[in-house]
Protein backbone atom coordinates (compact mmCIF):
# COMPACT_ATOMS: atom_id res chain seq x y z
CA UNK A 1 0.00 0.00 0.00
CA UNK A 2 3.04 2.63 1.03
CA UNK A 3 5.11 1.19 -2.12
CA UNK A 4 3.20 3.37 -4.51
CA UNK A 5 4.73 1.15 -7.41
CA UNK A 6 8.07 1.65 -6.22
CA UNK A 7 7.91 5.40 -5.67
CA UNK A 8 7.07 5.11 -1.59
CA UNK A 9 10.85 4.67 -0.34
CA UNK A 10 12.17 7.92 -2.68
CA UNK A 11 8.70 10.02 -1.20
CA UNK A 12 9.19 9.02 2.20
CA UNK A 13 12.99 9.72 2.34
CA UNK A 14 11.94 13.14 0.34
CA UNK A 15 9.74 13.83 3.75
CA UNK A 16 12.78 13.73 5.75
CA UNK A 17 14.54 16.47 3.86
CA UNK A 18 11.65 18.38 4.39
CA UNK A 19 11.75 17.96 8.03
CA UNK A 20 15.34 18.60 8.59
CA UNK A 21 15.36 21.87 5.78
CA UNK A 22 12.16 23.25 8.55
CA UNK A 23 13.94 22.63 11.09
CA UNK A 24 17.86 24.10 10.34
CA UNK A 25 15.57 27.15 8.92
CA UNK A 26 13.51 27.46 12.11
CA UNK A 27 16.99 27.67 13.98
CA UNK A 28 18.04 30.32 11.42
CA UNK A 29 15.07 32.33 11.78
CA UNK A 30 14.91 32.00 15.69
CA UNK A 31 18.30 33.40 15.42
CA UNK A 32 17.68 35.95 13.28
CA UNK A 33 14.48 36.97 14.48
CA UNK A 34 15.93 37.35 18.14
CA UNK A 35 18.88 39.65 16.71
CA UNK A 36 16.29 41.45 14.31
CA UNK A 37 13.89 42.43 17.19
CA UNK A 38 16.44 42.95 19.35
CA UNK A 39 18.34 45.48 16.42
CA UNK A 40 15.18 47.57 15.76
CA UNK A 41 14.57 47.92 19.58
CA UNK A 42 18.14 49.62 20.26
CA UNK A 43 18.75 52.87 20.56
CA UNK A 44 21.58 52.59 18.27
CA UNK A 45 20.53 54.33 14.77
CA UNK A 46 23.18 52.12 13.34
CA UNK A 47 21.17 48.67 14.47
CA UNK A 48 17.79 50.04 14.05
CA UNK A 49 18.83 50.98 10.56
CA UNK A 50 20.27 47.18 9.69
CA UNK A 51 17.00 45.90 11.48
CA UNK A 52 14.76 47.70 9.52
CA UNK A 53 16.01 47.44 6.36
CA UNK A 54 15.95 43.76 7.00
CA UNK A 55 12.44 43.58 8.17
CA UNK A 56 10.94 45.83 5.16
CA UNK A 57 13.32 44.38 2.31
CA UNK A 58 12.76 40.35 3.53
CA UNK A 59 9.08 40.40 4.35
CA UNK A 60 8.34 42.97 0.92
CA UNK A 61 9.34 40.23 -1.46
CA UNK A 62 8.42 36.89 -2.63
CA UNK A 63 10.12 34.06 -1.16
CA UNK A 64 10.25 32.26 -4.61
CA UNK A 65 12.28 34.88 -6.53
CA UNK A 66 14.83 35.37 -3.10
CA UNK A 67 15.61 31.83 -3.44
CA UNK A 68 16.28 31.69 -7.08
CA UNK A 69 17.96 34.80 -6.72
CA UNK A 70 20.28 33.11 -4.08
CA UNK A 71 20.65 29.64 -5.53
CA UNK A 72 21.88 31.16 -9.11
CA UNK A 73 23.45 34.45 -8.35
CA UNK A 74 24.72 33.05 -5.07
CA UNK A 75 26.44 30.47 -7.69
CA UNK A 76 27.91 33.08 -10.00
CA UNK A 77 28.94 35.49 -7.23
CA UNK A 78 31.02 32.01 -5.59
CA UNK A 79 32.49 31.70 -9.20
CA UNK A 80 33.44 35.17 -9.75
CA UNK A 81 34.95 35.20 -5.94
CA UNK A 82 36.69 31.61 -6.92
CA UNK A 83 37.94 33.18 -9.90
CA UNK A 84 39.28 35.86 -8.37
CA UNK A 85 41.24 33.99 -5.91
CA UNK A 86 42.91 31.93 -8.78
CA UNK A 87 43.80 34.85 -10.65
CA UNK A 88 45.12 36.90 -7.49
CA UNK A 89 46.66 34.22 -5.51
CA UNK A 90 46.43 30.89 -7.64
CA UNK A 91 44.18 29.42 -4.93
CA UNK A 92 42.16 26.76 -6.60
CA UNK A 93 38.62 26.67 -4.81
CA UNK A 94 35.55 25.54 -6.13
CA UNK A 95 32.62 26.48 -3.87
CA UNK A 96 29.02 24.66 -4.37
CA UNK A 97 25.94 26.35 -3.57
CA UNK A 98 23.94 22.68 -3.11
CA UNK A 99 19.86 23.54 -2.53
CA UNK A 100 19.92 21.73 0.85
CA UNK A 101 22.07 25.05 1.69
CA UNK A 102 21.07 27.22 -0.25
CA UNK A 103 17.08 26.38 0.88
CA UNK A 104 18.06 26.50 4.47
CA UNK A 105 20.07 29.61 4.48
CA UNK A 106 16.92 31.04 2.31
CA UNK A 107 13.79 30.11 4.25
CA UNK A 108 15.97 30.93 7.20
CA UNK A 109 16.91 34.35 6.43
CA UNK A 110 13.13 35.03 4.95
CA UNK A 111 11.24 33.78 8.33
CA UNK A 112 13.77 35.47 10.82
CA UNK A 113 12.28 38.52 9.32
CA UNK A 114 9.02 37.78 10.05
CA UNK A 115 10.00 36.31 13.54
CA UNK A 116 11.75 39.73 13.57
CA UNK A 117 8.50 41.14 13.57
CA UNK A 118 6.87 38.41 15.85
CA UNK A 119 9.83 38.82 18.72
CA UNK A 120 9.50 42.81 18.64
CA UNK A 121 5.92 42.96 19.15
CA UNK A 122 6.46 40.15 21.98
CA UNK A 123 9.44 41.94 23.78
CA UNK A 124 7.24 45.44 23.72
CA UNK A 125 4.01 43.93 25.12
CA UNK A 126 6.03 43.20 28.47
CA UNK A 127 5.37 45.62 30.83
CA UNK A 128 8.13 47.97 31.36
CA UNK A 129 6.80 47.58 35.58
CA UNK A 130 7.81 43.56 35.23
CA UNK A 131 11.75 44.82 34.42
CA UNK A 132 11.87 47.40 36.62
CA UNK A 133 10.81 44.76 39.71
CA UNK A 134 13.94 43.04 38.70
CA UNK A 135 15.94 46.06 38.97
CA UNK A 136 14.25 47.14 42.36
CA UNK A 137 15.37 43.64 43.81
CA UNK A 138 19.15 43.55 42.51
CA UNK A 139 18.99 41.49 39.98
CA UNK A 140 21.67 42.05 37.10
CA UNK A 141 20.40 42.13 33.08
CA UNK A 142 21.16 38.64 32.73
CA UNK A 143 19.01 37.81 35.03
CA UNK A 144 16.15 40.16 34.31
CA UNK A 145 16.38 38.67 30.71
CA UNK A 146 16.48 34.94 31.10
CA UNK A 147 14.13 34.84 34.14
CA UNK A 148 11.87 37.93 33.63
CA UNK A 149 12.25 39.28 29.80
CA UNK A 150 12.46 36.22 28.11
CA UNK A 151 9.59 33.96 29.45
CA UNK A 152 7.08 36.50 29.36
CA UNK A 153 8.00 37.68 25.82
CA UNK A 154 7.57 34.06 24.57
CA UNK A 155 4.12 34.00 26.04
CA UNK A 156 3.39 36.68 23.81
CA UNK A 157 5.48 35.71 20.81
CA UNK A 158 3.93 32.00 20.97
CA UNK A 159 1.11 31.90 18.74
CA UNK A 160 2.68 34.12 16.31
CA UNK A 161 5.90 31.51 16.51
CA UNK A 162 3.73 29.03 16.32
CA UNK A 163 1.68 30.66 12.98
CA UNK A 164 4.87 31.20 11.50
CA UNK A 165 6.41 27.96 11.84
CA UNK A 166 3.57 26.51 10.06
CA UNK A 167 4.04 28.74 6.99
CA UNK A 168 7.37 28.22 6.91
CA UNK A 169 7.13 24.37 6.84
CA UNK A 170 4.79 24.75 4.03
CA UNK A 171 7.51 27.26 2.50
CA UNK A 172 9.77 24.36 2.47
CA UNK A 173 7.88 22.73 -0.76
CA UNK A 174 9.49 25.47 -3.03
CA UNK A 175 13.26 24.01 -2.51
CA UNK A 176 11.70 21.39 -4.46
CA UNK A 177 12.14 24.38 -7.26
CA UNK A 178 15.90 24.81 -7.39
CA UNK A 179 16.44 20.76 -7.46
CA UNK A 180 16.49 19.59 -3.65
CA UNK A 181 15.32 16.35 -3.80
CA UNK A 182 12.08 16.79 -0.92
CA UNK A 183 9.23 15.25 -0.79
CA UNK A 184 7.16 17.28 -3.02
CA UNK A 185 10.05 16.89 -5.74
CA UNK A 186 9.79 13.19 -5.33
CA UNK A 187 6.41 13.39 -5.89
CA UNK A 188 6.29 15.51 -8.48
CA UNK A 189 8.75 13.35 -10.68
CA UNK A 190 6.81 10.20 -9.48
CA UNK A 191 3.27 11.48 -10.94
CA UNK A 192 5.02 13.03 -14.22
CA UNK A 193 6.30 9.68 -14.93
CA UNK A 194 2.78 7.85 -14.36
CA UNK A 195 0.77 10.08 -14.85
CA UNK A 196 -1.26 9.71 -10.94
CA UNK A 197 -0.91 12.79 -9.76
CA UNK A 198 -3.36 11.87 -7.14
CA UNK A 199 -1.28 9.19 -6.35
CA UNK A 200 1.65 11.18 -5.71
CA UNK A 201 0.68 14.47 -4.23
CA UNK A 202 -2.10 13.47 -1.56
CA UNK A 203 -0.12 11.46 0.40
CA UNK A 204 2.27 14.39 -0.01
CA UNK A 205 -0.33 16.16 1.12
CA UNK A 206 -1.23 14.24 4.55
CA UNK A 207 2.28 14.09 5.15
CA UNK A 208 2.43 17.85 5.64
CA UNK A 209 -0.98 17.69 7.07
CA UNK A 210 0.64 15.12 10.04
CA UNK A 211 3.60 17.45 10.40
CA UNK A 212 1.58 20.46 11.08
CA UNK A 213 -0.84 18.21 13.21
CA UNK A 214 2.32 17.22 15.61
CA UNK A 215 3.50 20.99 15.40
CA UNK A 216 0.32 22.29 16.66
CA UNK A 217 0.38 19.50 19.20
CA UNK A 218 3.83 20.23 20.32
CA UNK A 219 3.06 24.40 20.77
CA UNK A 220 0.27 23.62 23.07
CA UNK A 221 2.72 21.97 24.94
CA UNK A 222 4.69 24.86 25.12
CA UNK A 223 2.17 27.27 25.35
CA UNK A 224 1.22 25.56 28.80
CA UNK A 225 4.72 25.32 29.37
CA UNK A 226 5.21 29.08 29.42
CA UNK A 227 1.67 29.71 31.25
CA UNK A 228 0.38 31.50 28.45
CA UNK A 229 -3.31 31.43 30.04
CA UNK A 230 -2.27 33.29 33.06
CA UNK A 231 -1.98 36.20 31.11
CA UNK A 232 -5.83 35.65 31.54
CA UNK A 233 -7.29 36.45 34.90
CA UNK A 234 -9.35 33.38 35.64
CA UNK A 235 -11.79 35.05 38.13
CA UNK B 1 30.41 53.47 67.18
CA UNK B 2 26.43 54.49 67.07
CA UNK B 3 24.74 52.79 64.29
CA UNK B 4 25.35 53.73 60.95
CA UNK B 5 21.59 55.50 59.59
CA UNK B 6 20.10 52.84 57.21
CA UNK B 7 19.67 55.64 54.28
CA UNK B 8 21.17 58.91 53.80
CA UNK B 9 20.39 60.72 50.97
CA UNK B 10 21.69 64.28 50.26
CA UNK B 11 20.70 67.22 48.15
CA UNK B 12 19.09 65.23 44.98
CA UNK B 13 18.39 67.22 41.91
CA UNK B 14 16.94 65.06 39.14
CA UNK B 15 16.51 66.67 35.69
CA UNK B 16 14.46 65.34 32.86
CA UNK B 17 15.87 67.40 29.78
CA UNK B 18 15.45 71.05 30.59
CA UNK B 19 12.35 69.98 33.42
CA UNK B 20 14.22 69.97 37.04
CA UNK B 21 11.74 67.98 38.71
CA UNK B 22 13.80 68.14 42.26
CA UNK B 23 15.87 70.61 43.03
CA UNK B 24 17.58 69.60 45.75
CA UNK B 25 16.11 67.17 48.38
CA UNK B 26 17.53 65.67 51.10
CA UNK B 27 16.32 62.75 54.12
CA UNK B 28 17.79 61.01 56.59
CA UNK B 29 16.16 57.55 58.10
CA UNK B 30 17.55 56.16 60.97
CA UNK B 31 16.22 52.71 62.11
CA UNK B 32 12.29 52.27 62.97
CA UNK B 33 11.72 55.23 60.86
CA UNK B 34 8.61 55.46 59.03
CA UNK B 35 8.97 58.82 56.59
CA UNK B 36 5.55 59.65 54.99
CA UNK B 37 6.35 61.77 51.54
CA UNK B 38 2.97 63.50 51.03
CA UNK B 39 2.47 66.58 48.54
CA UNK B 40 0.56 67.30 45.04
CA UNK B 41 0.59 64.94 41.65
CA UNK B 42 3.96 66.30 40.24
CA UNK B 43 5.51 67.89 43.53
CA UNK B 44 8.42 64.79 42.65
CA UNK B 45 7.42 62.60 45.72
CA UNK B 46 7.50 59.32 43.84
CA UNK B 47 10.77 60.59 41.27
CA UNK B 48 12.48 61.22 44.61
CA UNK B 49 11.62 57.85 45.96
CA UNK B 50 13.36 56.11 42.37
CA UNK B 51 16.65 58.28 42.74
CA UNK B 52 16.66 56.56 45.91
CA UNK B 53 17.19 53.20 44.24
CA UNK B 54 18.69 54.54 41.46
CA UNK B 55 15.43 53.26 39.06
CA UNK B 56 15.93 57.01 38.09
CA UNK B 57 19.29 58.75 38.12
CA UNK B 58 19.89 61.61 40.35
CA UNK B 59 21.72 64.49 37.98
CA UNK B 60 23.38 65.20 40.96
CA UNK B 61 23.09 64.45 45.06
CA UNK B 62 24.74 61.16 47.09
CA UNK B 63 23.13 58.81 48.68
CA UNK B 64 24.24 56.43 51.02
CA UNK B 65 22.46 52.96 52.34
CA UNK B 66 24.45 52.24 55.61
CA UNK B 67 27.00 54.10 55.30
CA UNK B 68 28.09 53.08 52.02
CA UNK B 69 28.08 56.07 49.35
CA UNK B 70 26.55 55.26 45.99
CA UNK B 71 29.68 55.71 43.10
CA UNK B 72 28.96 57.74 39.67
CA UNK B 73 30.73 58.70 37.24
CA UNK B 74 30.26 60.36 33.67
CA UNK B 75 29.05 58.50 30.61
CA UNK B 76 30.23 59.28 26.92
CA UNK B 77 27.62 61.57 26.54
CA UNK B 78 27.81 63.42 29.27
CA UNK B 79 25.51 61.66 31.20
CA UNK B 80 25.92 60.85 35.13
CA UNK B 81 25.58 57.15 35.99
CA UNK B 82 26.61 54.69 38.79
CA UNK B 83 30.42 53.74 38.45
CA UNK B 84 29.92 50.30 39.66
CA UNK B 85 26.85 48.19 38.57
CA UNK B 86 27.52 45.67 41.36
CA UNK B 87 27.31 47.98 44.17
CA UNK B 88 24.10 49.01 42.56
CA UNK B 89 22.78 46.05 43.04
CA UNK B 90 23.81 45.24 46.06
CA UNK B 91 22.25 48.28 47.25
CA UNK B 92 19.05 47.51 45.83
CA UNK B 93 18.97 44.08 47.17
CA UNK B 94 18.99 46.00 50.81
CA UNK B 95 16.00 48.29 49.78
CA UNK B 96 12.87 46.74 48.88
CA UNK B 97 10.23 48.56 46.94
CA UNK B 98 6.53 48.00 46.62
CA UNK B 99 5.03 49.71 43.50
CA UNK B 100 1.85 51.13 42.40
CA UNK B 101 0.72 48.56 39.85
CA UNK B 102 1.80 45.80 42.04
CA UNK B 103 4.47 44.73 39.39
CA UNK B 104 4.52 40.93 40.28
CA UNK B 105 6.03 38.94 37.77
CA UNK B 106 3.12 37.63 36.29
CA UNK B 107 4.46 34.66 34.78
CA UNK B 108 4.91 33.19 38.20
CA UNK B 109 2.55 32.27 41.35
CA UNK B 110 2.93 34.84 44.67
CA UNK B 111 5.20 31.98 46.12
CA UNK B 112 7.74 31.94 43.20
CA UNK B 113 7.31 35.63 43.36
CA UNK B 114 8.58 35.69 46.85
CA UNK B 115 11.08 33.48 46.51
CA UNK B 116 12.88 34.98 43.71
CA UNK B 117 15.42 37.75 44.67
CA UNK B 118 16.23 35.97 48.04
CA UNK B 119 16.95 32.99 45.87
CA UNK B 120 18.64 34.18 42.43
CA UNK B 121 20.08 37.54 44.09
CA UNK B 122 20.71 37.15 47.70
CA UNK B 123 21.74 33.17 47.30
CA UNK B 124 19.47 31.92 50.24
CA UNK B 125 18.86 28.09 49.89
CA UNK B 126 15.44 27.50 48.58
CA UNK B 127 14.54 25.50 51.38
CA UNK B 128 14.87 28.45 53.88
CA UNK B 129 13.86 31.16 51.32
CA UNK B 130 10.23 28.92 51.15
CA UNK B 131 10.08 28.35 54.75
CA UNK B 132 10.40 32.52 55.25
CA UNK B 133 7.83 33.01 52.26
CA UNK B 134 5.35 31.21 54.02
CA UNK B 135 5.66 32.88 57.09
CA UNK B 136 5.46 36.25 55.53
CA UNK B 137 2.61 35.23 53.52
CA UNK B 138 0.69 34.40 56.51
CA UNK B 139 2.14 37.40 58.03
CA UNK B 140 0.07 39.39 55.22
CA UNK B 141 -3.16 37.06 55.02
CA UNK B 142 -2.60 35.58 51.57
CA UNK B 143 -1.31 32.11 52.49
CA UNK B 144 -4.58 30.28 50.76
CA UNK B 145 -3.38 32.34 47.92
CA UNK B 146 0.15 31.11 47.51
CA UNK B 147 -0.44 29.16 44.22
CA UNK B 148 -2.36 31.67 42.84
CA UNK B 149 -1.23 33.74 39.36
CA UNK B 150 -1.00 37.52 40.17
CA UNK B 151 -3.87 37.99 37.50
CA UNK B 152 -6.15 35.60 39.74
CA UNK B 153 -6.02 38.04 42.67
CA UNK B 154 -7.96 40.82 43.78
CA UNK B 155 -5.46 44.43 43.65
CA UNK B 156 -5.52 44.14 47.67
CA UNK B 157 -4.47 40.51 47.45
CA UNK B 158 -1.66 41.58 44.68
CA UNK B 159 -0.21 44.34 46.71
CA UNK B 160 -0.19 42.50 50.45
CA UNK B 161 1.85 39.30 48.13
CA UNK B 162 4.12 42.13 46.57
CA UNK B 163 4.47 43.43 50.47
CA UNK B 164 5.44 39.81 51.12
CA UNK B 165 7.82 39.52 48.61
CA UNK B 166 9.54 43.19 49.18
CA UNK B 167 9.82 41.68 53.31
CA UNK B 168 11.43 38.21 52.17
CA UNK B 169 14.50 40.25 50.90
CA UNK B 170 15.04 41.13 54.94
CA UNK B 171 15.27 44.79 54.05
CA UNK B 172 17.48 47.61 55.86
CA UNK B 173 14.76 49.90 54.25
CA UNK B 174 11.11 49.52 52.57
CA UNK B 175 10.33 52.18 49.81
CA UNK B 176 6.45 52.41 49.38
CA UNK B 177 5.50 54.27 45.80
CA UNK B 178 1.64 55.01 46.24
CA UNK B 179 1.05 51.40 47.32
CA UNK B 180 -2.93 52.15 47.70
CA UNK B 181 -3.31 54.24 44.73
CA UNK B 182 -4.34 51.67 41.95
CA UNK B 183 -6.86 50.24 44.55
CA UNK B 184 -10.13 50.53 44.69
CA UNK B 185 -11.56 51.91 48.24
CA UNK B 186 -12.74 48.96 49.77
CA UNK B 187 -9.22 47.16 48.98
CA UNK B 188 -7.26 50.12 50.33
CA UNK B 189 -7.81 49.21 53.94
CA UNK B 190 -6.19 45.56 53.90
CA UNK B 191 -3.14 46.97 52.52
CA UNK B 192 -2.69 49.43 54.92
CA UNK B 193 -3.49 47.39 57.67
CA UNK B 194 -0.12 45.33 56.93
CA UNK B 195 1.93 48.21 56.46
CA UNK B 196 0.61 49.68 59.65
CA UNK B 197 1.71 46.12 61.25
CA UNK B 198 5.35 46.60 59.95
CA UNK B 199 6.13 49.90 61.22
CA UNK B 200 4.42 48.72 64.67
CA UNK B 201 7.06 46.01 64.69
CA UNK B 202 10.04 48.81 63.86
CA UNK B 203 10.61 48.69 60.15
CA UNK B 204 12.59 51.25 58.41
CA UNK B 205 9.97 52.59 55.56
CA UNK B 206 9.48 55.28 52.99
CA UNK B 207 5.93 55.74 52.10
CA UNK B 208 5.04 57.90 49.28
CA UNK B 209 1.26 58.41 49.52
CA UNK B 210 -2.00 60.04 49.39
CA UNK B 211 -3.53 58.64 52.41
CA UNK B 212 -3.10 61.34 54.99
CA UNK B 213 -4.80 59.16 57.65
CA UNK B 214 -1.92 56.73 57.28
CA UNK B 215 0.79 59.46 57.32
CA UNK B 216 -0.61 61.50 60.34
CA UNK B 217 -1.47 58.48 62.06
CA UNK B 218 1.77 55.85 61.46
CA UNK B 219 4.70 57.95 60.58
CA UNK B 220 7.63 59.16 62.90
CA UNK B 221 8.21 61.87 60.34
CA UNK B 222 6.20 63.35 57.23
CA UNK B 223 8.10 65.25 54.67
CA UNK B 224 5.75 67.76 52.25
CA UNK B 225 6.98 68.06 49.16
CA UNK B 226 6.12 70.86 46.71
CA UNK B 227 7.60 71.39 43.07
CA UNK B 228 10.91 69.37 43.48
CA UNK B 229 11.78 70.87 47.25
CA UNK B 230 11.15 70.30 50.78
CA UNK B 231 8.19 72.78 51.81
CA UNK B 232 7.23 71.39 55.24
CA UNK B 233 8.94 68.48 57.09
CA UNK B 234 9.06 67.33 60.79
CA UNK B 235 6.69 64.88 63.09
CA UNK B 236 2.83 64.29 62.10
CA UNK B 237 1.89 66.49 64.66
CA UNK B 238 3.71 69.30 63.24
CA UNK B 239 3.22 69.09 59.92
CA UNK B 240 -0.68 68.47 60.03
CA UNK B 241 -1.81 70.47 63.26
CA UNK B 242 0.70 73.54 62.68
CA UNK B 243 2.41 74.01 59.60
CA UNK B 244 4.59 76.89 59.22
CA UNK B 245 3.66 77.19 55.16
CA UNK B 246 0.45 78.37 53.98
CA UNK B 247 0.71 75.78 51.00
CA UNK B 248 0.57 72.57 53.73
CA UNK B 249 -2.33 74.29 55.31
CA UNK B 250 -3.98 74.44 52.18
CA UNK B 251 -2.84 71.16 50.98
CA UNK B 252 -4.45 69.97 53.81
CA UNK B 253 -7.20 71.89 54.51
CA UNK B 254 -10.72 69.75 53.95
CA UNK B 255 -11.85 70.42 50.31
CA UNK B 256 -15.85 70.41 50.66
Amino acid sequence: MLDLKGYGPTILKGSLVTIEVAILSLLLALLLGLLGATAKLSRNPISKAVGTAYTTVIRGVPDLVLMLLIFYGGQIMMNSLSDWLYDQFEIDTYININAFVAGVLTIGFIFGAYMSETFRGAFLAVERGQVEAGLAYGMNRWQIFKRIMFPQMMRHALPGLGNNWLVMLKTTALVSVIGMEDMVRAAHQASAALQAPFMFFIPVLLIFLALTSISEFFFKKLETHYHVDSRRASQ
Amino acid sequence: MAEKAPLVVTDVHKKFNDLEVLKGVSLRAVKGDVISMIGSSGSGKSTFLRCINLLEIPTSGEIEVHGEQITFTTSRNGERKPADIKQVERMRSRLSMVFQSFNLWSHMTVLENIVEAPIHVLGVPKKEALESAERYLQKVGIWERRNYYPAQMSGGQQQRAAIARALAMEPDVMLFDEPTSALDPELVGEVLKVMRSLAEEGRTMIVVTHEMAFARDVSSQVVFLHQGKIEEQGSPDKVFNNPDSERVRQFLAPKY
